[in-house]
């Protein structure tokens, strides 16, 4: 098969190739309908459309040009709502249109290639939420938070403005590439598109990446629970909780998940209630009050042995755990924010948002802003998801548009709720959460001290605060608490018992918070230690066939142990790191993700132009470009830059020199020991950061170089599935429109009998 | 997803109870507890001449597979 150029006109092109069954109404609202009522602008219509943007203006120019004492929580909501709104009609409806033209003709890989199984056509609605807890985790509510201390607007646009012209972009890109090709992997589809060198460096950032984000979003769980009893306690709790439902469904009642689900729920609860309990008895406190490092090597011998044991055992009734959750969580937390409406005293731009020595993370604002904020503006975690397990169960070509650019949206939209309620705290306490350890020193005076020398506006905090506040969430203390999650749960307790249950519920919504962020991200570090395993081991099993044996033991075992003992290397360097874990790593989790979502939509780009859509190829050459310009400039001022703060390698110097000088403490580092681990820190951070920005560059140029050759040969080859006639019909959109309507009538009176192919199954 | 039994439109009490089991039946598909019901109707429409598996076996079999074929999870 040689190059088939597939320039414009495809639509009309394939619906000759498709025979559709006669018998049967038309899968697909007629073209020519569809379009008259797209184009059909009603003056229901128009208003209704006035008054979306003139809200969404409005509410910008309160959050982003109004300069009084405070602004109103409501105001974030109906910014980025009204975006939103504006973003999905208009602007993915371009790219609909003229990228990824959709042919609800065509059957989709749940329809051609339907087991029951895998590959099921899932209703849309139902698709979305299964979509939505897939992609959303602990990311969107630990970046916005970290990122506050640049104050609330750079946060906020870039969340908004992200998510609408990049994120949601590339979600929606990579999900129909993918449905278009029997649900492939991302992998797979950079090796078809890029060739071996570019697919090889993809397959290997995209292994890298999985390794450093793992590792950071553990080290927001141990974060969140050192020192702290009541955390250890009811977080410990999930573990006998999750084997106890994987039992239940395994043996005692097959199939009910539903009705486990609400069993773990209450269980949960009870944890979180008894978890109080236990912490003020004198030998819980005691027994449950761990160190940091002991909390790193307990999670990590956690994911060796959960990513060994079967799956029913630990991670499925987690996972039901966690998507019940975070469904639950963020419906309450949209409604409390509405009806609480939280008043905003944190300045639009603060005082670090000029400089590059902020202590919550380091680095200016631009580019480390936009890689702090990575999932809810762009995550390219979501290229792993989006490709392989949504496609194959979307029912309607025309639905990615909902499932995928919808989807992100939400998520979107949950990062900008964290993002409240985290700039719903007053900024001293913020600051004293958020710094490390060397910083503040631990106590709540010399916490209380050095956030006010810190010359903040409107910030005069005391001692007496900090403790006050550690004594409402029912921690010993809340001073340098760093990593997102703590703060976020502070917000959300502060906002949550002005809603249900007063002052005094305060502790139970806090560890509320820390419950369900620590169960998320335990749900992420499971699976995705599982998923670079497989990933490990079919690499290796290019070499030595036998490791491609997922049922061979020693090498599952073998594969699981480097990926957990790669993960948890960095997470222990983190957790000891004299310079404290999250303000130098953090911005690493970021780059990587937005590395691997450069690698996403550069694979995006190629496809695109193989298809012979040079006019639109912007759609994601724009936010690769942006992507690529933020990692790449952000990798390089971690590489290069002279300055310590900024820099691995300068740091690593400063250090290296200050040992080869006899010191024995320097900056931060108060031992030789000390010194000598920020040298060995740095040096490992700086060198996977050279080989993220090389593997992305070479991915990135492998893709420009398939799009170039493209545009010279007016297309590439198409290496989509064969189109098969559809013989089902469902809407696209959460409402269906008029015509959808009628169709849908049409199909209703169709016995069910007739309306399937009998493919031959062994 | 329709609620499996009618209750007499127009009432309010009848109004919120389909409303509520609408609602339970969309968590459960999102949840995926009606995987088994939806490997029924596939098996059925496909006509197979096999007997389906039992729900014991479906489940089983479903776990089992996603022991060599895990699904992502995000951050």
């Amino acid at each position: 098969m040689g190059t088939q150029p597939n320039a414009r006109g495809t639509e009309s092109a394939q619906s000759h190739v498709l025979e559709l069954d006669p018998e049967l109404p038309p899968p697909a609202v007629d073209d020519a309908v569809r379009e008259a009522e797209e184009r059909r602008w009603t003056p229901g219509k128009i208003a209704l459309w006035v008054v979306i943007s003139l809200l969404g203006a409005v509410a910008w120019f309160m959050v982003a040009l109004v300069r009084g004492e405070t602004v109103n929580a409501i105001w974030f909501v109906f910014a980025a709502v009204c975006t939103y709104l504006i973003g999905y009609r208009f602007y993915s409806k371009v790219i609909e249109r003229y990228l990824l033209k959709p042919d609800d003709r065509r059957a989709t890989p749940a329809e051609y290639k339907a087991d029951g199984k895998d590959y099921v056509r899932t209703d849309r609605n139902v698709l979305f939420g299964h979509h939505f807890a897939a992609i959303a985790g602990a990311g969107p509510l630990v970046g916005p938070i970290i990122a506050a201390q640049m104050g609330y607007l750079p946060g906020t646009i870039w969340i908004i403005i992200g998510v609408v012209l990049a994120g949601a972009v590339q979600d929606y890109l990579v999900m129909f590439f993918s449905m278009r090709r029997g649900g492939r992997s991302l992998g797979q589809m950079a090796r078809e598109e890029l060739g071996v060198i570019g697919g090889t460096a993809a397959l290997i950032a995209t292994l890298l990446i999985m390794i450093i984000i793992v590792a950071i979003l553990a080290l927001v769980v141990v974060n969140a629970l050192g020192e702290s009893p009541w955390g250890v306690f009811s977080v410990g709790m999930t573990i006998p909780i999750a084997l106890f439902m994987g039992v239940y469904l395994r043996f005692i009642r097959p199939g009910k998940v539903m009705e486990v689900s609400i069993i773990g729920f209450v269980l949960l609860m009870a944890a979180i209630i008894g978890g109080g309990m236990v912490a003020g008895t004198e030998w819980g406190a005691s027994f449950f009050h761990l160190d940091k490092t002991t909390i790193a090597w307990g999670i990590i011998i956690y994911g060796f042995i959960a990513a060994i044991l079967p799956v029913w055992l630990l991670l499925a009734p987690r996972d039901y755990l966690s998507t019940f959750m975070k469904i639950g969580v963020i419906v309450m937390l949209a409604v409390a924010i509405i009806v609480v409406r939280p008043e905003i005293t944190v300045p639009a731009f603060s005082e670090f948002a000029g400089r590059d020595n902020g202590p919550v993370f380091s680095g200016a604002l631009f580019p480390f802003l936009f890689v702090t904020i990575a999932c809810g503006a762009l995550s390219g975690f979501h290229a792993l998801i989006s490709s392989g397990t949504t496609p194959k169960l979307v029912e309607k070509e025309r639905q990615t548009r909902f499932i995928g650019y919808g989807g992100m949206l939400m998520e979107s939209f949950v990062a900008i709720m964290a993002l409240v309620a985290a700039i719903s705290i007053d900024r001293g306490i913020y600051f004293a959460m958020n710094a490390p350890l060397a910083l503040t020193g631990g106590t709540v005076e010399s916490a209380a001290q050095w956030v006010n020398s810190l010359g903040l506006a409107n910030v005069n905090i005391t001692p007496g605060v900090l403790a006050q506040t550690a004594s409402d969430v029912g921690e010993e203390s809340i001073i340098s608490r760093s990593g997102g999650a703590p703060t976020l749960a502070v917000g959300l307790a502060h906002i949550m018992q002005q809603f249900i249950g007063g002052p005094g519920m305060m502790a139970f919504w806090y560890h509320f918070a820390i419950m369900f962020e620590a169960l998320f991200i335990l749900t992420a570090v499971d699976a995705g230690t599982r998923v670079a395993r497989f990933m490990l081991q079919d690499s290796i099993g290019n070499f030595i066939p036998k490791f491609k044996e997922a049922s061979w033991r020693p090498g599952a075992w073998l594969c699981t142990a480097v990926m957990v003992g790669a993960w948890g290397a960095v997470l222990l360097m983190g957790v000891t790191d004299p310079l404290g874990g999250i303000n130098t790593l953090f911005p690493l989790f970021g780059i990587a993700n937005q590395l691997l979502a450069a690698i996403a939509l550069a694979v995006c780009m190629a496809i695109a132009a193989k298809q012979g859509s040079f006019k639109f190829l912007w759609i994601a050459g724009a936010p690769l470009a942006f992507a690529a310009v933020v990692t790449i400039t952000a990798s390089f001022h971690k590489i290069f830059s002279p300055l310590p703060a900024v820099g691995y390698f300068a740091n690593n110097a400063a250090f290296a020199k200050a040992l080869a000088d006899g010191k024995t403490s320097f900056g931060t580092a108060k031992t030789e020991a000390a010194m000598e681990a920020v040298v060995r820190n740095t040096m490992v951070q700086g060198v996977l950061s050279v080989i993220f920005v090389v593997l992305s560059i070479i991915v990135i140029i492998a893709a420009v170089v398939a799009t170039v050759k493209a545009f010279r040969d007016g297309g590439g080859r198409n290496h989509e599935d064969a189109p098969r006639p559809s013989r089902v019909f469902a809407p696209s959109g959460l409402f269906p429109t008029a015509a959808e309507r009628e169709l849908a009538a049409a199909w209703e009176k169709v016995p069910a009998a007739k309306r399937f192919d009998r493919p031959g199954h062994h | 997803m329709e609620p499996q039994t009618e209750t007499p439109p127009g009432s309010l009490p009848g109004t919120l109870l389909r409303g509520l089991r609408g609602f339970a039946a969309y968590f459960r598909g999102v949840l995926g507890a009606d995987a088994y019901r939806k490997y029924l109707e596939h098996h059925e429409a496909c006509g197979h001449s096999a007997a389906p598996m039992s729900e014991r076996q479906f489940w089983r079999d479903r776990m089992d597979r996603q022991d060599s074929n895990p699904q992502g999870r995000c951050c």
